[in-house]
């Protein structure tokens, strides 16, 4: 099983998800934002970071770089697209994922173990999950994830909710909203479910040493999947 | 413009000074020459007032590689790994602009720890703001913590530990100590110091702009009513541009092209072009009209003295111009060849082909002023006679829940959870611990750190206090089982020209050292920050040090959460109840006189070294060190973290049971084992004979304390936990 990681300047996660990647068996390889194409991927990973330092909105640039138009090519035609954290931002500027994703209603920035709930099975991320509320961990300070009513209806219609942020227990509650966004939106797919962003970090929690290990969860059925 | 004496005292020079510049030259020197003269004999950068104390420190030992004198220290620890580590001041530029200065702090301490080939794993600070009630105090923390977070998030570094406090002496001087651990691999460390004539020097990174000109100088200064004008000494950063600087010479160092490198910090391209010359023995002859500038028309003395961040000097192989030029092509940064060394030892620049300056190299590095400044000793203080009757009225879980809510043993979550501190994937100990744990990425190795400091001790007797600190970085590594291996100092104190702060630096520093040799725990880097004083107003001496260990198994690793109800609890090392300078005599009995609590060196060795005994044997569930707020305190920050009760015995000794729970002696830890393990446990501390004490046990949820009534955890979580939360956001 291939998978490719998009390298951008200013990624910072890059590494996190090649370990990740290749401790579940994945063939990864790294590819530089300037490369003409990307190899030959059964998944193509946006990793997390501050691409391009994210001075301007972020993900906008790497939204219009080099690289991307492969990316988004690989999934129009049907390609496995993740983008975590900066990854997600970088998806919804490319339009291949609906809806923005805005500062942390506090307006600071929030690393923290979460808890997300998987909405949505009827996918290759997530069928046959082993568990299906995950301690993961977000870092970030632009995850408040917000869309038109429209998006919002289209979105809960084609169950493309990936994930969503709630208790130990599953139950979603403002409490459990750790930066104000839409329906404690984690992470959403497009309507083919073949693109998946998300906030959490499934990469940050692989072994019992970590504060978690639910992202073993993730990865090993995805593989599975990709079998 | 013509130089004179009045335009010297401007740079910051004394008039002595001026005069012997001119001594040294021969001639007056020109404004460009006066210039580096004051960036270079500026206290900031020529320890002029410390340096005959410094050499003093012990920075030898088994595991160091690269004591103090280099960009960062060096520390072996096995299988070819080493850490280079260091910690540093960002005050002055912190207070006149909170977010930049603290910024630009850890991007600085970042870029002396990759200059040396190591990639940064970990990021620490120290940062100490003013009285709560102060007006400046929340936005100056607001600021400094975003700061930190936005250059260290960005750089994708995690922030693993720290330390804040809060104290009237900050008012008008607020410090932001920033420390960074880098891995590198023993036999691929780089240098500074430059050797070979006719080599290309090479400018690589950010563009230079009119930003920082002086900051180094300012650093070195009072603050009086006009420190709003400084704003412009104070350097912006750019945490997207490091993180490419990081990655290209890192990229570039993997070959061998390079003979020394140097970051431009503090004085920026003079003490870096500089430095590599002096080290090496040898004369730099720059071109100023090649260095890359984002603004127009900048002068030979702009380009000097500017600080603008993010920027290197390198010093190449001949004919490696081009290699190295396509990796920073690659990453989009400036590349230039903007000189060559020389046999001169001299520096010489030149703009618009003409020679603009020329100066021995010599009279600004070894020669540089140096003195040996008047100090006073600080008399040990007397004993206070507490009247003890007046406990009687105080109840302990009153106390208690007080002394977790004060803002200096409070919660600060606030604080790092806007810090990246699990990126790369290693961090097995968050901060909130006794210290921040990273594994040695792919290995069964992780590095123990913590940053520590402790101004109230040090205020109250300096040698004492100096001493004190080094114990406690000690033991917060000691706890969660790590072997402590060296320390990094970040030395801040008030006006070095007052009789009474240089003997508090003094002191303290002789203090430091005295522990430093007894522990084996050398001192390998370090930073002074002198005149944080504003209008005659000093801070509390606040020696900040930073301590780097090593765990050989991670999974042998020791957390402080209470882990198991039933399980025993004791305390290790001699309680004989010292309240003065406590956190309980100070804010419950309002009696801030008094000694600190006295260091036994002796018993701080033994106890900790017996301590990792025990935990190499598996026989320690958790272990906490005691300091603010004593045993009590102790324990209950170990049972709000695992969310776990405990029922402490009644008393077995003949100590008031305030000065038992509330006194701060030294060379304390709680340790949390299983009853099983009991006889072992005892065995082997009365085998090293090291003092213990039985305490109690942990229970599910609830505190019980004597026959006062009971609590819940929950209500000690809440004590420990709103202060900040409801300060910051209220």
């Amino acid at each position: 099983m291939k998978s490719s990681v998009i390298i951008f300047p200013g990624s910072n996660c890059d590494r996190d998800m090649d370990v990740a990647l290749k401790k579940f068996g994945f063939k990864n390889q790294m590819v530089w934002h300037n490369d003409p194409e990307i190899p030959k991927s059964d998944l193509i990973v946006l990793p997390g970071g501050f691409s391009y330092g994210d001075y301007l909105r972020c993900g906008s640039i790497a939204a219009k770089s080099k690289i991307i138009k492969s990316v988004v090519e690989f999934a129009n035609s049907g390609g496995l697209v993740l983008g975590i954290c900066n990854g997600f931002q970088i998806l919804t500027e490319t339009g291949l994922l609906p809806g923005i994703l805005q500062q942390n209603k506090y307006q600071k920035f929030i690393c923290k173990n979460v808890y997300v709930r998987v909405n949505d099975k009827e996918n290759k991320y997530f069928k046959n999950i082993k568990k299906e509320i995950l301690e993961l961990h977000i870092a970030h300070n632009e995850g408040n994830y917000f869309c038109s009513n429209d998006e919002l209806k289209s979105l809960n219609d084609n169950n493309q909710i990936a994930v969503t942020y709630c208790n130990k227990d599953g139950k979603e509650a403002d409490d459990f909203n750790p930066n104000g966004t839409l329906k404690n939106i984690a992470g959403i797919f497009n309507k083919n479910k073949n693109i998946l962003g998300m906030m959490p970090h499934p990469e940050r929690m692989i072994d019992k040493y970590l504060s978690s290990n639910d992202g073993n969860f993730f990865f090993e059925n995805l593989f599975e999947n990709l079998k | 413009m013509e130089v004179n004496e009045q335009i010297a005292i401007d740079h910051g020079l004394k008039k002595e000074e001026y005069n012997k510049i001119c001594d040294l030259l021969n001639r007056t020197p020109n404004l460009t020459e006066l210039g580096i003269f004051s960036a270079m004999w500026n206290e900031h950068c020529s320890y002029k007032s410390s340096r005959i104390h410094l050499k003093k420190l012990n920075t030898k030992g088994k595991k160091v590689i690269q004591g103090p004198g280099e960009n960062a220290g060096v520390i072996d620890i096995e299988d070819d790994d080493a850490i280079v580590f260091k910690i540093e001041s960002h005050n002055h530029p912190s207070f006149i602009e909170p977010y930049q200065g603290a910024a630009t702090g850890v991007g600085g301490i970042m870029r002396d720890v990759f200059t040396m080939g190591a990639r940064p794993i970990a990021n620490l600070n120290s940062i100490h703001f003013g009285s709560p009630q102060h007006p400046k105090t929340k936005n100056l923390l607001r600021g400094v913590v975003k700061g930190i977070g936005g250059y260290g998030n960005c750089m994708g570094i995690p922030t693993v530990g720290g330390q804040t406090s809060f104290d009237d002496s900050y008012n008008g001087n607020i410090l932001v100590n920033a420390m960074t651990l880098g891995l590198v691999n023993k036999n691929k460390i780089f240098y500074s110091k430059a050797a070979g004539i006719n080599k290309p020097v090479i400018y690589v990174g950010s563009k230079t702009g009119r930003d920082g000109i002086h900051g180094a100088s300012m650093a070195s200064a009072i603050f009086d009513d006009k420190i709003e004008e400084k704003k412009p000494t104070v350097q912006v950063g750019d945490p997207f541009t490091e993180k490419l600087l990081l990655e290209a010479c890192l990229e570039l160092m993997a070959g061998k092209s390079i003979i020394s490198i140097q970051d431009m910090g503090a004085a920026g391209l003079t003490s870096s072009s500089i430095e590599m010359a002096s080290k090496g023995n040898l004369g730099i002859e720059l071109n100023l009209n090649k260095v890359p500038c984002r603004e127009e028309k900048m002068t030979p003395y702009e380009i000097m003295l500017s600080e603008s961040q993010e920027r290197m000097l390198i010093v190449l192989e001949n004919g490696k111009e081009n290699e190295a030029k396509k990796i920073f092509d690659k990453w989009n940064l400036d590349f230039a060849v903007i000189g060559k060394t020389t046999d001169t030892k001299n520096i010489e620049l030149f703009f618009d082909n003409k020679k603009v300056a020329q100066i021995p190299i010599n009279t600004l590095a070894e020669n540089a002023p140096m003195y040996d400044r008047k100090w006073k000793k600080t008399k040990l203080p007397q004993k206070i006679n507490f009247k003890k009757d007046d406990f009687k009225k105080l109840k302990i879980t009153e106390v208690l829940k007080k002394i977790l809510s004060l803002p200096n043993i409070s919660n600060k979550e606030w604080i790092w959870q806007q810090y990246d501190h699990t990126v790369m994937g290693d961090t097995i100990q968050k901060p909130g611990s006794d210290s921040g744990v990273v594994r040695v990425h792919g290995t069964n190795k992780a590095v123990a750190t913590s940053v520590d400091s402790s101004a109230i001790y040090c205020y109250a007797h300096p040698l004492t206090g100096g001493k004190q600190v080094v114990c406690e970085s000690w033991r917060n590594l000691i706890s969660c089982g790590s072997r402590p291996i060296a320390i990094t100092n970040c030395l801040n104190f008030g006006n070095p020209e007052k009789e009474k702060n240089m003997g508090e630096f003094v002191e303290c520093v002789e203090g430091i050292n005295e522990a430093s040799k007894f522990l084996d725990y050398p001192v390998v880097s370090g930073n002074v920050s002198f005149y944080n004083e504003t209008k005659d107003k000093g801070i509390k001496p606040t020696p900040a040090i930073g301590g780097v260990g090593l765990i050989k198994n991670y999974k042998k690793m020791v957390t402080m959460n209470l882990k198991k109800k039933d399980n025993l609890i004791l305390v290790i090392g001699k309680t004989e109840g010292h309240i003065e300078q406590s956190s309980f005599a100070r804010n419950i009995l309002n009696e801030k006189k008094g000694p600190p609590p006295e260091i036994n060196l002796f018993n701080e060795k033994n106890n900790g070294e017996t301590l990792l005994k025990l935990i190499d044997n598996g026989l320690i569930s958790s272990a906490h060190d005691v300091s603010l707020g004593g045993i009590i305190t102790a324990v209950s920050k170990m049972a709000i973290k695992g969310k776990k009760g405990f029922k402490l015995d009644r008393l077995k000794v003949l100590i008031n049971k305030f000065d038992y729970y509330f006194g701060e002696d030294q060379g304390r830890y709680i340790i949390e084992i299983e009853r099983t393990n009991l006889e072992k446990v005892q065995k082997v501390l009365k085998e090293n004979s090291v003092h213990y004490d039985e305490l109690g046990l942990v229970t599910e949820n609830e505190i019980i304390i004597d026959k006062e009534p009971i609590l819940h955890i929950d209500d000690l979580i809440k004590s420990n936990n709103s202060w900040l939360e409801e300060f910051m956001e209220k």
